[in-house]
């Protein structure tokens, strides 16, 4: 080794950073197949793997009023099963390839996801393909995979984080697609059939609302190909989805789900905000960092690090197709619930007006958001991911390469302007699941008159 | 497959690794020291991961919030404690190692000066409420914990859990706070790892820079235990749950030791996805239970082996237990199908390239050198590490199940719906976890 470089430690201040490093997002090669469906391709080699993501944009939204729960229902279906393979037998071949093989539903989309070594990805493609376009769906398989959901469903009413969640989405948007959760609800799902799966299957699940994202190391003219055989005969177009909003409930401002005897309350407050094209995108999440995008925002340092309440705190913009929700996720020790309230609340008014966001909080938030930027793009999953996003909410190719100026383009004046166009504190909705004799007496002061108490089941 | 890297160990004896990765503009600096739950005494439990809580309040040079200089910089940051290491890392752009180097170092060499009774104990509450989130308030919450103390006696050191019990996390003082910085966090206590976007030799120099003047500290002798199960121990908890939950355990070897890679393809192949011989008796073809699941829970100083399974509605434990002994002396007597084993061996390679994905994080290349150095002293272990796998044979796994995962020999804890001990493996006895 040659002499050590000088460095001189100086523990009065902290060492200021370097130049960044420049970081260009991978351009993406695009092709359309014959059949509707999008293939994507990144170029990255720097470990021998592929990793395909599938996105059909069809999600539980999309599920027939009175068949809750059709789309991911579906979506369990797709890997019980294809020419005549088992299911056992479909994940023996994912198997021998050593193949990482998921699902994931949300509300505005479909996603099967596959990671394998690159050696085998015609093997692993082909797979993938067989799931998505050519099920089995049979009527045995169904009976199976509905009671095990069934059962899901029987062990979500004791996981009070899941229950906050499914009836919040409830409260918010009353009967409105997003209104439900994708795991839907028991009558739902015992009135549903094979054939609904298969409608639905037949209907939604289709090219034309299909991309096919490829990342790793692989040629983008290869993959195309190897799509292309693989998907062949895969034919149809999606029914128009995405009716317009319907008209949303007005929540109570306070609702309790009784938990006997549980040692914290678990909250959720909120309202439903904004969708993912607003242009207000970016000034929103850089205003989010300040009040509860970050371990450093306000509401953390409130309730956990200032006041212990608890182990976390977090607000976020669900931005999604259609306007999704504004909430807080906090779960807090039972005997502080109602301060917790108060001053979650407090924060949210502070952060809109009363105590605006100042430049070196935003500074932070903005910094925090761009400067490690590059790190979201290391692995072919995470590029993959990224991607995806461009074709579920339809945004530009050049997105990646504007975010960082976007950000740092926000000011005060903009987080506050969006802050206040688009949270509104006489509208959240507050949510309690927790031990009602305890948290209840105190809940009066919040000023928002007697809780509406839900049971566990309601939804 | 290779997971390159130097090691350079500075006078007062911290271990320094580097990987060089100049595919994304990042540098992962994970740091592990070499203590965990299972350096605490009864009586004192909890405490490894409270003080990891407060390496994260400031230290004597930038007395605030760890997090802010950090995430101000673009870093993402976390720590971690279990029964055997705690670790702390963060993943910084390349421009900002430095700060991340001085931020790690002025917490290892000067914690103390900038501790108060007022952070302590808000840490406290915040642990506090960890506990009711991630154990007390959630179904079969309690559940890890009855099995440790079961399975391990009281002065065995895997027999509480890390994040300790109520009361002594309640009867924890300042003092011991200063008592367990001094005895554990130090450089010879302690070993370093950067990967990412480094030129090594600069790197290396920075790291001597910022590490070297701290006092090297006592070395930390290695903990040394046995434990033996003796019987079957029958232990049961009710708990606000729907469905009976079963759980059977064995004690195993430790970490890296003969029989421990066995014992993960066992795993995998009795009870891990759908291609699992447990889950398509169970859930697809029986349909007694709602999910199955196994893993060979290997740590420094010894292991455990462990099968769950969720009753489905009108199934009680007994009948679970019944057909999981079964397809276990089914592999004890006739060992795996050649199929078997030459998916273990496919799935081993994926997953050890999937491991040298990312630099940083929780399981990145960053974090695996640390395990390597610390548990064996060799940050180059990646590739004998997959070789263990390749080296598993059927004859291997078969005896490994029949020596290993003995029927009279385990501890079998019921988790059961309040009023429905009936749906409990008979004779057992009630756990006593707060």
């Amino acid at each position: 080794m040659t002499a050590p470089l000088a460095v001189s430690v100086n523990r009065d201040r902290l060492p200021e950073a370097g130049p960044a490093a420049p970081f260009t997002f991978p351009p993406i090669a695009k092709s359309t197949l014959e059949n509707g469906m999008r293939v994507w391709t990144v170029r990255h080699t720097q470990v021998p793997l592929v990793s395909f993501m599938l996105l059909v944009r069809r999600g539980s939204a999309a599920d027939p009023r009175g068949k809750e729960g059709l789309a991911a229902m579906t979506a369990d279906m797709l890997d019980e099963g294809s020419l005549g393979r088992s299911s056992i037998e479909m994940h023996e071949a994912l198997a021998r390839i050593g193949a990482q093989f998921d699902t994931d539903i949300g509300p505005d989309a479909t996603l099967a996801s596959v990671t394998a070594l690159s050696r085998v990805a015609d093997r692993a493609l082909g797979l993938v393909a067989d799931i998505v376009a050519r099920p089995s769906l049979t009527e045995a398989d169904f009976a199976r995979v509905r009671q095990l959901r069934l059962h899901r469903l029987t062990q979500l009413r004791d996981n009070p984080a899941a229950v906050a969640d499914r009836i919040f989405m409830r409260l918010l948007y009353g009967s409105h697609p997003y209104a439900h959760t994708p795991t839907g609800n028991e009558a739902a799902l015992q009135a549903m059939t094979i054939d609904d799966v298969r409608a639905f299957h037949a209907n939604e699940i289709r090219p034309s609302a299909a991309t096919l994202v490829a990342v790793g190391d692989c040629e983008h003219d290869a993959i195309v190909r190897l799509a292309r055989e693989a998907f062949d005969g895969w034919r149809g177009a999606s029914a128009e989805a995405e009716g317009e909003d319907t008209a949303l409930p007005a929540p109570a401002r306070l609702t309790v789900v009784p938990r006997r005897g549980a040692p914290q309350s678990e909250l959720r407050i909120g309202h439903v905000a904004v969708a993912r094209s607003t242009p207000d995108y970016h000034a929103l999440v850089a205003g989010n960092m300040v009040l509860g995008g970050q371990f450093v925002s306000r509401m953390n340092l409130n309730l956990r690090e200032h006041r212990g309440f608890t182990y976390g705190a977090r607000t976020a913009f669900d931005f999604r197709r259609l306007a999704g929700p504004f909430a807080l996720q906090v779960s807090v020790q039972t005997s502080a619930t109602a301060e917790a309230i108060k001053e979650a609340i407090g924060e949210i008014d502070g952060a809109r007006g009363s105590r605006p966001i100042t430049s070196d909080e935003l500074a932070l938030g903005v910094a925090a958001l761009t400067r490690g930027y590059a790190r979201n793009f290391e692995t072919a999953e995470q590029i993959a991911r990224s991607v995806m996003q461009l074709a579920l909410y339809d945004l530009p190719d050049d997105y990646f390469a504007e975010f960082v100026p976007r950000i740092e383009a926000v000011t005060p004046a903009d987080a506050a302007r969006v802050l206040a166009a688009h949270v509104h504190p006489e509208r959240l909705a507050t949510l309690i699941v927790g031990d009602l004799d305890v948290v209840g007496p105190g809940l009066l002061e919040l000023g928002f008159g007697e809780p509406v108490v839900l049971p566990a089941d309601t939804f | 497959m290779k997971l390159t890297f130097t090691k350079h160990t500075l006078a007062n004896g911290l271990d320094v690794l580097l990987h060089e990765d100049h595919a994304c503009p990042i540098v992962a600096v994970n740091v592990w020291y070499h203590v965990g739950s299972k350096n605490e005494t009864p009586g004192r439990t909890g405490f490894a991961h409270l003080f990891e809580h407060l390496m994260f309040e400031g230290s004597q040079h930038h007395d605030r919030g760890y997090f802010q200089p950090l995430q101000g910089a673009g870093a993402t940051l976390n720590g971690s404690t279990n029964a055997d290491r705690t670790n702390y890392w963060e993943v910084v752009p390349s421009n900002a190692l430095e700060l991340a180097l001085w931020m790690e170092s002025d917490r290892m060499g000067f914690l103390l000066p900038a501790l108060t009774q007022k952070k302590f104990a808000n840490q406290r509450d915040v642990v506090l409420n960890e506990r009711r989130q991630n154990y007390e308030n959630r179904p079969y919450g309690l559940a890890g914990m009855a099995m440790l103390a079961s399975l391990f006696p009281p002065a065995h050191p895997y027999h509480w859990a890390t994040i300790g019990e109520i009361a002594d996390l309640h009867a924890a003082r300042l003092d011991d706070v200063h008592a367990f910085f001094r005895r554990y966090y130090h450089p010879a206590n302690a070993s370093i790892s950067l990967a990412g976007d480094i030129d090594p030799e600069q790197a290396l120099a920075l790291v001597a820079a910022y590490f070297e003047p701290i006092d090297a500290g006592d070395g930390v002798a290695r903990v040394a235990v046995d434990a033996a199960l003796r019987g079957e121990t029958r232990i049961l908890l009710e708990d606000r749950v729907e469905l009976p939950r079963l759980y059977i355990s064995w004690l195993t070897p430790a970490m890296f030791a003969e029989g421990d890679a066995d014992l993960d393809l066992a795993a995998d192949l009795l009870a891990n996805g759908k291609t699992s011989r447990l889950y398509r008796r169970l859930v697809f073809d029986e349909r007694i239970a709602t999910d199955v699941s196994a893993s060979q829970n290997s740590r420094e100083v010894g292991g455990f082996m462990q099968i769950t399974a969720t009753a489905a509605p009108g199934h009680a434990l007994p009948e679970l237990e019944r057909a999981i002994l079964e397809e276990l002396a089914k592999v004890a007597a006739g060992g795996p199908t050649g199929d078997e084993i030459e998916r273990g061996r496919v799935q081993a390679e994926s997953q050890f390239v999937f491991r040298l994905q990312t630099v940083g994080g929780f399981g990145g290349k960053s974090d695996q050198l640390n395990a390597y150095n610390v548990f064996l002293g060799d940050p180059g272990y990646f590739d004998r590490d997959l070789e263990r796998y390749y080296a598993v044979t059927a004859d291997s796994l078969r005896a490994a199940v029949a020596r290993w995962l003995n029927p009279s020999t385990r501890v079998t804890l019921s988790v059961v719906p309040r009023q429905r001990l009936d749906l409990a493996i008979p004779d057992s006895t009630r756990a006593a976890v707060s």
